[in-house]
């Protein structure tokens, strides 16, 4: 009696909601740590990021305009989707980053982790890096940060999924959207992962979820009118002076390669504020007058 | 027809101020020469007048005032805050002493009126220092983690709207967190810069730490691309800031941008006429228009349109353009020839595009460069007037009907620097700041600033933000 034959899964791309195969019909091979084949995955073309803008543009303002709490409710119940697929994760991170099982699951179990840390900070890091200002008139006035817009990370090449959630999550809470492009040599926990926004009550197109030539796909991202800001974690040094130049152009908040030991270590605050701007609202509170106050 | 009413004149005497009739560059504590020699004319804007002859700083001139931050870093950096902070409120009390001289100076080479350097720009340049003085020894409470370092040399870029008010706002913070400076201030307004070079030699401020080199956009563009500058900060127009982010890119320079702005000014059917007119003269007349985050396109709800209209074009039938050293003058000089072409040219845009200007009866000074307050109405979103930055007193009036359209077009433009919102209704004040796309939003009123308040834009308008907290992270390895 022979094994039985197990079912191949089609990799595809997370965009507006979406499965969408590669608008270009092409697919690339990815191998695990020894050659060996694991499956296809799409190779995105500059059309699917141009989708992807469309689609992040179109969830910004539910997604940024969703209360704070909300947006922890949905990434909080991302966390409780991870964990539920802890077991597949583990076996494509294994099989992307050549580790043992157990590393594979300290891998995947720092990146629910993760999940669950950022969904704490949704509705703190206003109080944090905002709050009001005591001016030397007769003014009230408030900075707040808000969400920058629609943004596109390269995810770190190395960490297929700790480092991608690391990057991605920061973006989001907030109340960013996303576009993010996958490890180029370990793309398949990124587009596992789309499967499970898709059901965490994530609003369609918040994260949007590309895997391909990083460079190929990052040059339109990177030039694109619609793109607030970008992060490039995953490029390498030429890569990221070249984008770095190209977003001169609409003048595009940049979060240049920073260098990164340990993916596990707890973050701080800079991928959540790197994407946030502040806005000052100030308004007259009137004048009591000379004789002081009048209660 | 002279009114009955008229002004006699009451000038400000230019006797509390001494200007030479040469200046150096100010580099290691000491007014050098230009290696090259080079120099050139800084004139009064209003009168056309010579005031002085300035060095021209080049490229060798960087690298000098460069080596000489460098050397400085070491022991200012090393300096306990508390040390720092002492150093800059004596800056900020040196301010406050010299502030008459330093105002008549700034009208003189700017072109603005006295009234505003007097009661503007010199009270916020004290106040700049004195806010920051104070964080030099409490940067572990700032938020940035304790003990968070400076960056090293900052290579300064400010423009000739608000001379001083810029240099404080870049130096201020940039001291208090232990870096050292070199600022480049613009060629048409360099002399207020080298009056604060005197004000750092009265501090006794170590040499070095400080190096202004006046120069043209050459010089900004050496120091911006230096190899041992650590930090660029510039404010100034959107182009040039675009071409910065270029230059530095690849590079573990860390960069803060504050540049052009097309404001809107909303004014809804419910808020107080005569207020919002004063909020929208404030916004777009002060400093003759020539501010970043003036309110240059009003945005006015269809229903009160012609009553605003009137009351406005009353009130600018009052305003007095003029000699900006006379203490009732409101509308002063444009600050070049070339500044004044470009207002002129975009205007003459304005009506062949199909707007209608206006402007109040208004007499301009035969000599110096004057520009009559003007609105234009039958403005529309596409017109070049109602999207370009015109860095003048030059209003775009469109209309709106409800508050989503209102903000629907006050969004739309590449900037994102400042607004207004006029309303008596609170919910819709805060409603309508909530979806505005703008670094600073004014409510019932505009152009206020203060050292505590992060100021800077969304969008084109650059990144990072000057003032209050947020204005140390520009400055900190963080």
């Amino acid at each position: 009696m022979s094994d039985r034959l197990s079912v191949f899964k089609t990799y595809k791309l997370y965009v507006g909601g979406k499965f969408p195969r590669s608008e270009s019909g092409r697919v690339y091979e990815v191998t695990d740590a020894k050659g060996k084949w694991l499956a296809n995955a799409p190779q995105s073309s500059r059309k699917d990021a141009r989708d992807a803008v469309v689609a992040a543009r179109k969830a910004f303002g539910g997604w940024s305009g969703a209360t704070a709490y909300n947006r922890g409710q949905i990434l909080y119940r991302v966390a409780e989707m991870l964990e539920g697929r802890r077991s597949q994760f583990v076996h494509e991170v294994a099989g992307a980053e050549g580790l043992s099982k157990s590393k594979a699951a300290e891998q995947v179990e720092a990146t629910i982790d993760r999940w669950v840390w950022y969904a704490g900070w949704t509705d703190k890091i206003a109080q944090v890096v905002g709050g009001g200002n005591p001016v030397a008139g007769p003014y009230f006035n408030l900075s707040s940060p808000e969400p920058t817009g629609v943004v596109t990370v390269l995810a770190p090449q190395e960490s297929s999924f700790l480092g991608l959630v690391s990057v991605l999550a920061p973006v989001i809470a907030t109340g960013n959207t996303a576009i993010v492009i996958a490890s180029e040599r370990s793309p398949l926990p990124a587009l596992s992962l789309g499967e499970v926004l898709a059901t965490s009550d994530l609003p369609a197109g918040v994260v949007n979820v590309l895997s391909g030539r990083t460079a190929e796909i990052a040059a339109p991202l990177a030039a694109h009118q619609d793109v607030n800001a970008i992060d490039l974690a995953g490029a390498d040094e030429a890569l990221a002076k070249e984008l770095e130049i190209a977003a001169a152009d609409n003048l595009k908040r940049v979060l240049r390669p920073q260098p990164v030991d340990d993916w596990s270590a707890t973050p701080g605050t800079d991928r959540m504020t790197a994407f946030l701007e502040t806005k000052t609202v100030w308004h007259p509170t009137g004048s009591l007058g000379a004789s002081g106050s009048s209660y | 027809m002279a009114s009955q009413f008229a002004y006699a004149p009451a000038p400000e005497s230019r006797s509390v101020v001494d200007i030479a009739p040469s200046y150096g560059l100010f580099i290691d504590g000491e007014f050098v020469e230009a290696a090259d020699g080079k120099v050139f004319k800084t004139v009064s804007p209003s009168t056309e007048e010579v005031l002085s002859e300035v060095a021209r700083a080049g490229e060798a001139d960087v690298d000098r005032a460069v080596a000489a931050a460098r050397k400085a870093f070491e022991k200012w950096s090393a300096l306990p805050g508390a040390e720092r902070a002492k150093y800059l409120f004596r800056i900020a009390r040196i301010i406050q002493e010299r502030s008459r001289e330093l105002a008549v100076l700034e009208t003189l080479d700017n072109g603005k009126p006295i009234k505003e350097t007097r009661d503007a720009d010199l009270p916020l340049v004290a106040a700049h220092f004195f806010y920051y003085a104070g964080w030099a020894d409490k940067l572990d409470h700032a938020g940035y983690g304790a003990n968070p370092r400076p960056l090293g040399v900052a290579g300064q870029v400010i423009p000739w709207n608000f001379p001083l008010l810029m240099l404080a706002w870049k130096i201020a913070p940039a001291l208090a967190t232990g870096n050292t400076v070199v600022l480049k201030p613009a060629e048409t307004t360099p002399l207020s810069a080298l009056f604060f070079a005197d004000v750092c030699r009265q501090a006794g401020l170590p040499k070095g730490v400080v190096n202004i080199l006046p120069g043209y956009g050459d010089a900004g563009a050496a120091l911006v691309a230096h190899p041992d500058v650590n930090k660029v900060a510039f404010t100034g127009s959107t182009a040039v800031g675009k071409e910065i982010a270029r230059t530095v890119a690849g590079t573990r320079k860390k960069l803060t941008l504050e540049l052009g702005g097309k404001g809107a000014n909303i004014v809804f059917d419910d808020a107080p006429i005569d207020q919002a007119v004063e909020g929208i003269v404030t916004g777009i007349f002060f400093n003759q228009g020539q501010v970043c985050c003036a309110g240059s396109r009003l945005l006015v709800q269809e229903s009160i349109h012609d009553e605003l209209l009137d009351s406005l074009k009353r009130r600018l039938s009052t305003l007095r353009l003029g000699d900006p050293l006379d203490k009732n003058t409101d509308i002063g000089a444009i600050n070049s020839a070339e500044q004044l072409a470009r207002i002129t040219s975009l205007v003459e845009k304005g009506t062949a595009e199909g707007a209608e200007a206006w402007s109040p009866e208004c007499e301009l000074p035969s000599s110096g460069y004057w520009f009559a307050p003007t609105l234009f109405t039958d403005v529309t979103q596409a017109h070049t007037i109602a999207r370009d930055e015109i860095f003048g007193p030059v209003l775009s009036v469109l209309t709106f009907r409800t508050p989503d359209e209102a903000v629907a077009k006050a969004n739309n433009t590449q900037y994102g620097l400042s607004a207004g919102i006029w309303t008596e209704k609170g919910s819709r004040i805060l409603a309508v700041a909530g979806k505005l796309r703008a670094g600073v939003v004014w409510s019932n009123t505009f152009n206020k600033f203060d050292p505590t308040s992060p100021f800077g834009g969304y969008k084109e308008s650059g990144f990072g933000r000057e003032g209050g907290r947020h204005g140390l992270e520009a400055y900190l390895d963080v």
